[in-house]
């Protein structure tokens, strides 16, 4: 590992987590473009296998990725490197702007103001459960998961990570039921 | 005391995140409305505030959560808390990846929790959607202003602007209405 790199791998993502609004797949080309093409971190081959990889790991892909490139390029220390960077911007201004939006927010402009975005932000929502629907397999078994996962946490209402838990244990046991099956 | 609380609280929800920022909606609602630590439209808020400052959404919420709950020590125990279950499981499987991603019950694990999130975020849609429009009084004022919102922000959503523009946009119509 050459000298600085530590440095490097701290300053190159807190640009991007400086630079980019929204996180997860809004991250992806910068980061491709810092980790793939300037800094040749990574071949675009391991950039896909970063991205399949964030997709079954729990937590932010902005933190998967950087923990990811970090261990690559530095090991431990790289890791804890970039992903302090990829926070630290956000943490920052997040810290400043709730200090400000305490002492404003009773404006009657501001609470009108928040009252609109309540409306906005209900469609953010709609589109990216859509776009999430979208994403599912075609297969009876996503939609029987998925309506009775509804139906536990609308009538039953089923404690989120108890039921997301549930449902991994579902799939589990019928890939590795079906796997079996295959193999004899 | 509180900041260990949110602390735990947060490292659960970041073990439990699948499927980026908005998979995140439903595990917060359900921890931030258990403990009293805000209000649903206050979470709404935070929502449109991650949404237009830089960085992974996630991390915006955790920090704003924490920081409203309990100050800096706060904003640090719940970011640190959604960040640390990531950094080690990418470091445990980071030699092994491939195998990882190719095992049976990794695979099966996430045909189960892919149509389980979105369920998830089908039910905190509805519940956010009850806290924006007051469902006694369907013709009042505040909904039928919070109705052409809702047309506005979907045509804008569908025309693929960017959610800061669609948040903006809402911001102003609903001060001038």
């Amino acid at each position: 590992m050459r000298r600085g790199t530590i440095g490097e791998l701290f300053v190159t993502f807190c640009k991007i987590g400086a630079f980019t609004f929204g996180g997860g797949y809004a991250m992806i080309p910068l980061i491709r473009r810092e980790v793939v093409e300037e800094k040749k971190w990574l071949a675009q081959e391991e950039m896909f296998d970063l991205i399949a990889i964030a997709e079954s790991t729990p937590g932010p892909l902005a933190i998967n990725a950087a923990t990811f490139v970090g261990n690559r390029v530095g090991g431990v220390r790289g890791a804890l490197a970039a992903t302090l960077g990829v926070v630290l911007p956000s943490f920052l201004i997040i810290l400043l702007i709730a200090g400000v939006l305490t002492r404003v927010e009773h404006f009657p402009i501001v609470q009108k103001a928040f009252q609109g975005i309540r409306a906005g932000v209900l469609v953010l929502i709609a589109s990216a459960l859509l776009s999430l629907f979208r994403q599912l397999p075609r297969r009876a078994f996503a939609y029987i998961v998925l309506a009775a996962a509804f139906a536990a946490a609308c009538l039953l209402q089923a404690d989120s990570i108890v039921l997301l838990l549930a449902c991994a244990l579902v799939g589990v046991v019928r890939n590795v039921y079906m796997t079996r099956r295959e193999g004899k | 005391m509180i900041c260990l609380q949110l602390f735990w609280e947060f490292l659960k929800i970041g073990a439990f995140t699948f499927g980026g920022g908005y998979a995140m909606l439903p595990l917060i609602r359900q921890v931030v409305l258990a403990h009293r630590w805000s209000t649903e439209s206050r979470i709404v808020n935070f929502i449109a505030v991650s949404e237009s400052t830089p960085g992974p959404l996630a991390v915006n919420m955790s920090t704003y959560i924490g920081a409203e709950t309990a100050g800096v020590c706060g904003a640090l125990s719940a970011t640190l808390g959604v960040v640390v279950p990531s950094f080690l499981i990418i470091l445990l499987i980071s030699g092994s990846y491939r195998k990882f991603r190719e095992s049976p019950v990794v695979k099966g694990a996430m045909e189960g929790l892919r149509p389980a999130v979105v369920a998830l975020i089908a039910t905190a849609l509805l519940s956010v959607a009850g806290s924006v429009f007051d469902v006694g009084n369907p013709l009042s004022r505040a909904n039928l202003s919070g109705a052409v919102i809702v047309l506005l922000a979907s045509f804008l959503c569908y025309k693929k602007k960017h959610p800061i523009l669609i948040i903006a946009v809402s911001a102003i119509a609903g001060m001038l209405m």
